[in-house]
């Protein structure tokens, strides 16, 4: 890049910049920063980095050997029913995208009340996250699932009774092998009680369980957990996508009702980034992966599988879909509903610039990742008082209903014109690629070619 | 992932009772391991001079009298061979290396599961249960048995990779939990001459314990030596000619319970496998401590 | 024959299933104020999410997570308990007559779990306000990220006791092996006899109190910068 600047004497120059691809001012400011303080950076968000994604898959509508449903009159069913396989009381969703587990801590109060009216007007479900069951959710979500992780904050038989689903985790997309973190500016009165800690410590939790490793063990943990619950409730098994075909069998072979993967585009409160970046794989890839291994198991339909980390559009919805999800969870995708990196916030009845409080933390709309400060110029991963009042519930309920209700109507007019009746007949052959690492992750030819590179699954 | 069984008993009069001793304890492990399972069973030894192969046909069809009759004519009309549907002992008067060597050649389509003096091994796909009665194990006569049952991720489910493995003769091993360096330890013996099967964490463990023995360490040292260069969780239980051993890792999340008696040595991965023993109440029952080595003698 | 004020009921593992007995647990107890569960061989989750000031005797061996998440009942286990007895108990008494493997008490938010042998690897780990209290030794990785409650140890304890210890409190009669980080020995104070006197008669276990150690949090761990080197 060449610009000309001015000298005193009046004679212009041109100034050759040469940035270096592998060290680039990103890795130039890691390096700094490192020397600076000799810690890990930690930030919030999921993955940056582009990756190959559903963008890079396109599906074939119809013409004149496939024939389309008419997109505003014929139905398209879109009712998704989850945990068919052991459970007395399958949970029953309108809509096959569910709002994924965000703990109260990382997120305020106002947000998890929010999430929970949206989720009830829209049909589906909220979960807890890394920190318990909030009345706040209870009393607004309709259908809430309620997270058992390795830390076990929060996790008491009181509220496990109060919950519909029970979700193990195991890991995120965003860190598998690393358990959740809240740094000591979120852990106030509220959170540190809820979760049995010291007032503004750094909480980072554990990475294992602590009464439970490795699938044959876990077999015995779901079993007390349905002997806990009377068989009544699903338990879906959560994990970040790495060893994706081999942990769905061993998941499925442990009696999970429902399987949830999270790929390396999934989300966190606060963890080190060289966790988001470099650990785990696409969402891309690992949709394929499960699917195959529920159908080397003879589990399509009887197991239901549900995907997350980087679902943001009703394409993504459909994509995820045809390549043999049963349903989809968001979490950033709901955050930027509610207001994350708007540049205002709304609050008694106007909206007021929030882009001072962002330069106050170093960065702008847009591209903020500063969840782990509890600084959110938004009011969403926030609990300071004066900031978490930026985000209203009701006002907040309404953005996520419409994004909800925006992706429902996009996922349906993709089925329709694949000429579908129902948005779980959609089926990868309705793909193709536009890369050749999106047509070896995804399974589904190169566009305009019947070349899929690269052996199926890993077995 | 997996189950494991093991049993010893101390005296001659119960040496006819060891399978009917076990079976419930296999069975039991069904949860922990529905898709395959195997068994090695340590019986009254060979004569001298004389080894045994155990042979397994998979889904195909053997002509076991033919195979009986060609081995009376490679190693003498003393050959024996016992037939149980789809597995076979074959007793020579000949070397393990010579009687390997020969199935290899004449039936490569055969899987030789092992070789020895006294170890009998069994595996097979299905449930405990099914196994068990294919290959009657409730009428298993012995001093000694190491037991598996697995839970299996690969699409064919092969005994391949069913526990247990095997080394040189009469040793195995069998495995709960996951070595996290599984594939640095193939890369590092393989130049060294040991030969490998499978891509199978325990058979990379199996591998490490059948090299430092083949350069001479006893079985307490060459486990004192993978505490250092196995990575991973595990609890490992070994049969040898005349031994049980048992180990666990030092963080010890995989789990294993023992019960004696004065009459036996009971091993599993939970107590209710253990539960139907005869005089199980008076058991003396513990869980073995990290990194500490349990041996115990025929 | 039941009796006006409450009955015992029994429940023979041997021949009946196991969700029976936790179903009947969680209903309506129509006054039973005795439950005996017989044969348990080692069955796993024995009397798990009870909610009720009921007693409840397991003759014989449990398997894992007898007990747990446990309200309000009295659960005596007469054998050994497997991995993760009382975890994630609030409230109430479990009392374990033998030994107990891993996990004991994990992750418990109240309560007392007692075990009158020897508690194996990560007792107490992740615990949240359960009490603890050991009449024989504990394993390795004992107290792992205890938050809060107690755990007494009238025995020894291995290594790496009370690593990443929080503001869960450890008191040991016997030796230990070694501490995890971020845990170290304390001085005995007033408020540690007195609570630990009423800990040690609740356990019905007859030591001195003064003949224990105060094992905390050193709370250098707290903070994961604490320790960072600055520019200059």
């Amino acid at each position: 890049m060449n610009q000309p600047i001015e000298h005193a004497s009046g004679i212009a120059e041109q100034l050759h910049l040469e940035e270096s691809a592998t060290f680039n001012r990103h890795v130039i400011d890691y390096i700094q920063r490192a020397a600076a303080t000799g810690l890990y950076e930690i930030r919030g968000l999921g993955a940056k980095r582009r990756l190959p994604h559903f963008d890079d898959l396109v599906f074939l509508g119809a013409s004149l050997s496939r024939y389309p449903l008419e997109g505003y009159r014929e139905k398209c069913h879109t009712r998704t029913v989850l945990g068919t396989r052991f459970a007395k009381k399958p949970i029953e969703l309108e809509i096959p995208i569910t709002i994924a587990g965000m703990s109260f801590g990382a997120l305020s109060a106002n947000v998890k009340e929010a999430l929970g009216r949206a989720a009830t007007e829209a049909g589906t479900s909220t979960t807890t996250g890394d920190g318990g069951m909030t009345q706040e959710e209870r009393a607004s979500s309709k259908t809430l699932v309620y997270q058992c992780l390795p830390s076990r904050y929060g996790f008491n038989p009181d509220d496990l009774q109060k919950a519909d689903a029970i979700e193990v985790v195991i890991g995120q997309g965003s860190k598998p092998g690393g358990g959740g973190m809240l740094l000591g500016q979120k852990i106030n009165p509220r959170v540190a009680k809820m979760r049995v800690l010291p007032e503004g410590v750094d909480q980072r939790s554990a990475s294992r369980h602590p009464d439970w490793t490795g699938p044959d063990d876990l077999t015995i943990k779901i079993g007390e957990l349905r002997e806990l619950t009377d068989w009544q409730k699903p338990i879906y098994v959560k994990f970040g996508a790495t060893r994706v075909f081999h942990d769905v069998k061993l998941a499925v072979h442990a009696g999970a009702d429902v399987i949830v993967i999270d790929g390396m585009q999934g989300g966190t409160g606060a963890t080190q980034w060289v966790f988001i970046e470099h650990v785990g794989i696409p969402t891309l890839a690992a949709v394929r992966q499960a699917a195959q291994a529920l159908d080397d198991m003879n589990m399509r339909g009887k197991v239901q599988l549900i995907v997350s980390g980087g679902i943001r559009t009703g394409a993504d919805v459909a994509k995820a879909l045809a390549l043999g999800a049963d349903a989809v969870s968001i979490g950033q995708g709901v955050l930027i509903a509610l207001g994350c990196n708007n540049s205002s916030y709304f609050q008694n009845g106007a909206h007021h610039s929030a882009v001072a409080d962002y330069t106050a933390l170093g960065t702008a709309p847009g591209n903020c990742h500063h969840c782990h400060t509890g600084k959110c110029p938004v009011g969403v991963t926030t609990q300071d008082e004066i900031l978490e009042q930026r985000l209203q519930p009701a006002v907040g309920a309404r953005h996520v209903k419409n994004y909800l209700r925006t992706l429902t109507m996009e996922l349906t007019t993709l089925a329709r014109a694949c000429g579908k009746q129902d948005v779980h007949h959609l089926e990868p052959e309705d793909l193709v690629a536009l890369t050749v690492e999106a047509a070896a992750m995804a399974g589904v030819p190169l566009a305009g070619t019947n070349w899929i590179p690269g052996s199926r699954v890993s077995a | 992932m997996c189950g494991i069984v093991g049993l010893l008993v101390k005296h001659q009069k119960h040496r006819s009772r060891l399978g009917e001793w076990m079976l419930p304890m296999l069975i039991a492990m069904t949860e922990r391991g529905p898709d395959s399972a195997g068994l090695a069973v340590f019986t009254e030894p060979a004569a001298k001079g004389r080894r045994k192969v155990s042979l397994y046909a998979a889904d195909r069809a053997t002509d076991w009298i033919r195979l009986g009759r060609a081995a009376k004519a490679e190693f003498g009309r003393d050959s024996t061979l016992t037939v149980k549907t789809n597995h076979a002992i074959l007793e020579c008067k000949a070397k393990s290396e010579a009687l390997r060597a020969w199935v290899n050649k004449k039936y490569p389509e055969l899987y030789i599961l092992s070789a020895g003096q006294a170890m009998d091994l069994y595996k097979s796909t299905g449930l405990p249960a099914e196994i068990a009665e294919r290959y009657d194990f409730r009428h298993l006569k012995g001093t000694h048995l190491v037991g598996h049952t697995r839970m299996a991720t690969e699409s064919a489910v092969t005994p391949a990779h069913a526990h247990p493995f095997t080394a040189g003769e009469d040793f195995c091993l069998v495995h709960n939990g996951s070595l996290s360096n599984p594939f640095s330890i193939r890369r590092k013996l393989e130049p060294l001459g040991i030969h490998f099967d499978t891509d199978n964490d325990t058979e990379a463990a199996t591998r490490f314990l059948e090299w430092r023995m083949r350069d001479g360490d006893d079985l307490k040292t060459a486990l004192q030596k993978g505490f250092d260069q196995l990575d991973g969780f595990y609890t490992f239980l070994m049969g040898t000619k005349n031994q049980l051993a048992l180990v666990r890792d030092a963080f010890s999340c995989k789990p294993a319970v023992v019960a004696e008696t004065d009459d036996y040595v009971a091993i599993s991965s939970e107590f209710r496998a253990l539960a139907k023993l005869p005089g199980v109440k008076n058991a003396r029952i513990f869980e073995p401590m990290p990194e500490e080595i349990y041996l115990w003698s025929a | 024959m039941e009796r006006l004020m409450g009955h015992t009921v029994t429940f023979d593992l041997g021949k009946q299933p196991l969700r029976d007995l936790n179903r009947f647990l969680h209903g309506n107890l129509n006054g039973t104020q005795r439950v005996r569960v017989v044969n348990p061989d080692g069955a796993h989750s024995i009397a798990v999410g009870v909610n009720a000031p009921i007693e409840i005797t397991v003759e014989g061996h449990a398997g894992y997570y007898a007990a747990s998440m446990n309200r309000r009942a009295r659960v005596t286990i007469e054998g050994n308990a497997g991995p993760g007895v009382a975890e994630g108990m609030s409230s109430g008494f479990v009392r374990v007559k033998g030994n107990a493997s891993v996990s004991a008490g994990a992750a418990g938010h109240g309560g007392l779990l007692v075990i009158e042998g020897d508690a194996s690897l990560r007792c107490g780990i992740s615990m949240k306000g359960i009490d603890i209290v050991v009449g024989g030794s504990v394993g390795d990785f004992s107290a792992f990220m205890a938050q809060a409650g107690h755990v007494v140890v009238c025995g020894d304890a291995r290594h790496h006791l009370g690593d990443s210890l929080y503001e869960a409190v450890i008191y040991v009669r016997g030796e230990i092996k070694s501490f995890g980080a971020d845990a170290h020995q304390e001085p005995m104070t007033e408020t540690d006899l007195v609570t630990l006197k009423d800990l040690l008669k609740r356990a019905g276990f007859k030591h001195d109190p003064r003949k224990f150690k105060r094992v905390a949090s050193k709370r250098e761990l707290y903070h994961w910068n604490a320790d960072a080197n600055q520019e200059y």
